[in-house]
């Protein structure tokens, strides 16, 4: 079954951070619940679930418009990613 | 102490195991797909972010795109205030509510395939009825297997008198459950027909409107079928939406890497159009915990 997804390290290692990311807010959540719910900067009532879904959305644009504008290396796209994830789970 | 029942997680299995077949496991296979190349026998090779490169960089996508964009925008524009001034006009009660629902639903119950079908014989110019009428009896020159604003003019008419029933549905639903007592009200405050609509009617439909133009949103922007039969993308590129040029790429080139890359930025427009639109629609509403969907 896994030779037909035809898996990479990196494609592997993408869905482990995401699939860990998940956890930990499934982890937060058992330990505080109620999702933190919160009126952010942008206007918007935002959950730590929401703010993890704006960081990742985000993140795939930035790094597709870096890579469109710019092409290779994406170190400073995701660098820029970092500072927009902080910025979600400190502001939004 | 109140004993905790954990037996509920087991009913979620079955629908977990039927997402992550249906869902999941295609997604992080396309995701994998994305940044290889294959020439069949389930040979990869890695190609990096090649493939994402390639194609924000191309030409054919961008106009693709714009296409799409048209399409849906203008579907969009036509359907939900045709829909809603249907269901405005649809009788509340009596023998023709039946009538105009199962007239309304029959559209929708045509398998996709067979619409492109009927509207291509439909329009053709020599033998289609309405092409004919067109050309003959009208005296306007209309083919759509030729001029790409025909062609336009045919996938447009066809998606809406395929898909504006469901947006007529939905806002009759909204309608018909308005209490009388607003009315009544409206009534005694000599509120214009204008103001009813404006401040009791449309308030009322807004959850079902904002349902309406999320699904014709994403069902429009993934149109595949009824272009397909229709027009064939042509001519020439004129009506090559997003979906046929990528089955093009994935089916007609086997090229399933750029087809997966041009794939997961489709999903991340859908993703992000649907998001921000579902955001700005409720984004007024009382926050109430538990009822987020």
């Amino acid at each position: 079954m896994l030779s037909w997804m035809a898996w990479t390290w990196p494609t592997a290692l993408l869905f482990i951070s995401l699939f860990t990311a998940i956890g930990i807010l499934i982890v937060i959540e058992i330990r505080h619940p109620g999702g933190d719910e919160r009126k952010g900067v942008l206007g918007l009532v935002t959950t730590r679930g929401d703010r993890l879904f704006i960081t990742l959305l985000g993140s795939a644009y930035i790094n597709l418009a870096w890579l469109g504008l710019f092409g290779m290396p994406l170190w400073f796209a995701l660098a820029i990613s970092i500072a927009w994830g902080v910025f979600c789970f400190w502001k939004v | 102490m109140k004993t905790i029942n954990q037996k509920a997680w087991l009913f979620v299995i079955p629908v977990l195991l039927l997402v992550a077949f249906n869902a999941l496991i295609p997604i992080m296979t396309v995701v994998n797909y994305s940044v290889q190349e294959t020439f069949g026998n389930n040979l990869f090779f890695w190609q990096g972010l090649d493939w994402f490169e390639q194609l924000l960089n191309s030409e054919r996508f961008y106009s693709a795109l714009g296409r799409q964009f048209l399409f849906t925008g203008t579907i969009l524009a036509i359907e939900i205030p045709l829909g809603v001034i249907i269901a405005l006009a649809m009788p509340r009660k009596g023998f023709w509510v039946p009538v105009c629902l199962v007239l309304m639903a029959l559209p929708m119950l045509i398998p996709w395939n067979v619409v492109g079908a009927m509207w291509n014989i439909f329009t053709l110019p020599d033998i289609g009825l309405l092409g004919y009428f067109i050309n003959n009896v009208l005296g306007i020159e209309y083919n759509m297997t030729q001029s790409p604003v025909a062609a336009w003019v045919t996938i447009i008419a066809m998606d809406v008198w395929h898909w504006t029933s469901l947006v007529v549905l939905l806002s009759y639903a909204g309608l018909v459950s308005i209490p009388d007592a607003f009315y009544q009200a409206a009534k005694i405050d000599g509120a214009s027909n204008f103001a009813i609509f404006r401040y009791i009617q449309l308030p009322k439909m807004k959850r079902v409107l904002t349902i309406a133009i999320l699904l014709r949103f994403m069902d429009s922007f993934n149109i595949y079928t009824e272009p397909f039969v229709l027009t064939g993308g042509g001519p020439g590129n004129s009506t090559t939406l997003l979906s046929i040029d990528l089955v093009k790429i994935a089916l007609g080139q086997f090229d399933l890497g750029p087809a997966a890359a041009m794939s997961l930025i489709y999903f991340a427009i859908t993703l992000l159009v649907s998001w921000l639109f579902y955001t700005l629609m409720t984004k007024d509403d009382e926050p109430k915990r538990g009822d987020r969907i």
